[in-house]
């Protein structure tokens, strides 16, 4: 169990981070969404005991990450944002150097990074620094694997690393889950949320939801639309300027679009735009929101009141 | 203790897979050595001279060839006329002028006085301070000859002895300095800088979320320096000695131990930089610039600490190499055993565990 109470984190004039609360069950996977700049690294280096808290406490399994830092070191795999691999030291030395300070060896929990490392184990003899980015991505997730750790910190770990890799990378924790590992994970694209067992959006330093994906989408206040155009870009700055739309966003190759009553003449509005012939055909089909829509929905929620406050002082 | 070795072994890969560093660590040293031995001389040797003769006899001749049987000076003509003699000095190709007074011989054998004119080229002072020195010797030294073969009474001979180094070789003082020099710049320098480099690259933060104690990280990075410093002393004694002629008169195992004890002086003094440097640029700032210049121009390496204003003589005292150099040219070239050194030990051994102390309380087990 990690047990996050209401803790705050500034430096200097900046607030990293107010009032985080969260709990994350035993051999759970969590993933940690939000902009560059939310604060996730800040909470992250909170979990791994390399800071403390300003206000509120932290638990991981029991252990205090101020008061028992030293018993926690052991039982944590951390992958920083920045791979932290020694780029003159071979693929197989690195592995080496981590499994030693760890007080354990590659042999002993092999059967945990196998699948992992198959992959660059041909190229053991290689430095670090001249591997790709799946590769590098792969070696250091190894490296925070080779001591077995209880939980495993993973900061931004597909960040920088190409799609496929990104893909594999997700099913590979997944498979690292089945060994009853705690698994907490990072990430800025907001199509990785619905990779974990539950997603926490963070937001200006505020966690602003943590749940399942499904329960996430179902917060979602408003009807949802897709709809597709000839010339989506100007259509997004048509509807965004009707009184009766909540949202619009640019998804993909679609709009989504949220009128702000349940029961608004969708198709009146599209067939009227659809006449002036500056869109082409219009289609819009009633459709579920996506994960993306809801943190979108959430933090125009806190800019909204953040403003509105603004101006009332 | 195994995770330790394994710490050591990644430095020690680290090391051997960087040639820059390499070349730091093994050429540099060579280099210096080599440049201050031969090049920072303040030897003179083979000095251009012209030798004015219009005397022509048997006495000035005599101490002609005594003074071209030096190693210092060398003749470029020898003339009896000295119409040239600005016009040489100027193109520089003579540094040196001997004019011998017409009748020389004749005037010292009657009257016992004869005048020899010498010129030297001033633009250098301490050269030109050292060429005539030299030149009144061997006068002074064909001066006996010559009373002795005429069976005159020598005036006040005064027989000068250089104690310790008889021959005032510059090398006795630029081997110990660089010995201080380098081991200062290996075990602080590169040192703070790698410790800085594993912050900079993030794998200090990878490394304190392990149950490495910071101890532990710490004298992982510096075991290997403290051996390649080790072998770099004994490579630049070795050098002093077969290249130079330096000796070690002292107790060889007091030397290298008084050197192992300000390797690890250094090396702490390294560690409290790193803890005060984010980066290797500014770990590299610090070093050159709050190290090596002091240890250059305060530790008495190149300049007599007697001659500077007093404030920088009380500077010098909290300069480590300066108890350093004093401590090995003692043992190198006077012989002196632990009990004339003691006190500069001393100074040493504390200034080590003052490094130490600060450094391990500034050591962070995290990240602020």
């Amino acid at each position: 169990m990690i047990h996050i109470r209401k803790v705050y984190k500034s430096f200097g004039e900046v607030n990293a981070l107010s009032e985080v609360s969260l709990d994350i069950q035993d051999g759970e996977l969590f993933v940690l969404i939000g902009p560059d700049g939310a604060g996730k690294t800040t909470l992250f280096r909170m979990l791994v005991t390399l800071l403390v808290p300003d206000y509120g406490s932290i638990e991981v399994n029991g252990l205090d990450v101020v008061e028992n830092f030293r018993q926690l070191r052991t039982k944590m795999g951390y992958m920083p944002g920045t791979f932290s691999l020694y780029p003159d030291l071979t693929v197989e030395e690195n592995l080496e150097f981590y499994a030693s300070i760890f007080g354990t060896t590659i042999r002993k929990n092999y059967d945990l990074i196998r699948d992992i490392y198959k992959h660059i184990e041909p190229f053991k003899k290689r430095p670090a620094g001249k591997l790709s980015g799946g590769m590098k991505q792969k070696l250091a997730l190894s490296c925070a694997l080779i001591h077995r750790p209880e939980v495993l910190v993973l900061d931004e770990p597909t960040t920088g690393v190409d799609a496929a890799s990104r893909k594999e990378f997700w099913i590979m924790l997944k498979k690292i889950q089945q060994e009853g590992m705690t698994i907490i994970a990072s990430t800025a694209y907001m199509d990785e949320a619905v990779r974990g067992d539950r997603s926490g959006f963070l937001h200006q330093g505020k966690l602003l939801m943590a749940d399942t994906p499904g329960k996430i989408r179902e917060e979602y206040p408003y009807p949802m639309y897709s709809c597709r155009s000839e010339n989506n870009y100007a259509l997004l700055q048509a509807i965004r300027a009707e009184s009766s739309t909540a949202t619009a966003l640019l998804f993909g190759k679609t709009i989504h679009y949220s009128p702000v009553k349940e029961d608004f003449p969708v198709e009146e509005l599209m067939s009227g735009l659809e006449a002036t012939g500056k869109y082409g055909r219009i289609t819009c089909e009633k459709t579920k929101p996506e994960l993306e829509d809801s943190f979108s929905y959430l933090s125009k929620g806190i800019e909204r009141s953040e403003t509105q406050s603004g101006m009332t002082e | 203790m195994r995770r330790f070795l394994a710490f050591a072994k990644k430095e020690f890969r680290h090391i051997m897979r960087d040639p820059r560093t390499l070349l730091i660590l093994f050429g540099i040293p060579v280099i210096q050595i080599i440049i201050f031995g031969y090049v920072v001389t303040n030897e003179i040797k083979h000095v251009p001279i012209v030798i004015i003769d219009r005397s022509h006899d048997e006495t000035t001749r005599l101490i002609t060839d005594r003074i071209l049987a030096s190693p210092y000076f060398e003749t470029v003509t020898n003339t009896n006329t000295g119409k040239n003699i600005h016009q040489w000095f100027k193109k520089g190709n003579v540094r040196l002028t001997v004019v011998f007074d017409r009748q020389f011989g004749k005037k010292l054998i009657k009257s016992g006085v004869a005048q020899v004119q010498v010129i030297a080229d001033g633009s250098d002072p301490n050269a030109a301070r050292l060429m005539v020195g030299y030149l009144s010797g061997i006068l002074a030294q064909a001066q006996q000859e010559i009373n002795k073969q005429y069976g005159m009474v020598n005036p006040v001979g005064i027989e000068s002895r250089m104690e310790f180094n008889p021959e005032l070789k510059g090398a006795f003082m630029f081997v110990p300095g660089t010995i201080a020099l380098i081991m200062m710049l290996i075990s602080a320098m590169m040192t703070s800088i790698s410790i800085a480099r594993e912050k900079e690259m993030g794998t200090m933060e990878a490394m304190l979320v392990s149950p490495l104690h910071p101890l532990q990280i710490v004298l992982g990075k510096v075991v290997p320096y403290v051996a390649i410093a080790f072998l770099d002393a004994v490579i630049i004694l070795a050098l002093g000695q077969v290249i130079f002629g330096v000796p070690v008169k002292g107790n060889l195992v007091l030397l290298l131990g008084e050197v192992i004890l300000y390797i690890i002086l250094s090396l702490s003094l390294g560690i409290m930089i790193s803890t005060m440097s984010p980066t290797q640029m500014v770990a590299m700032f610090i070093s050159l610039f709050v190290l090596m210049m002091p240890t250059i121009l305060l530790s008495g390496f190149i300049f007599p600490i007697e001659n500077m204003p007093e404030a920088l003589q009380w500077l010098s005292l909290v300069m480590p190499p300066r108890w350093f150099i004093i401590i090995i040219k003692a043992i190198m070239l006077k012989g002196a055993g632990l009990m004339f050194v003691w006190k500069e030990t001393l100074v040493l051994i504390a200034m080590t565990f003052a490094f130490l102390l600060i450094s391990i309380k500034r050591f962070t087990i995290r990240l602020e």
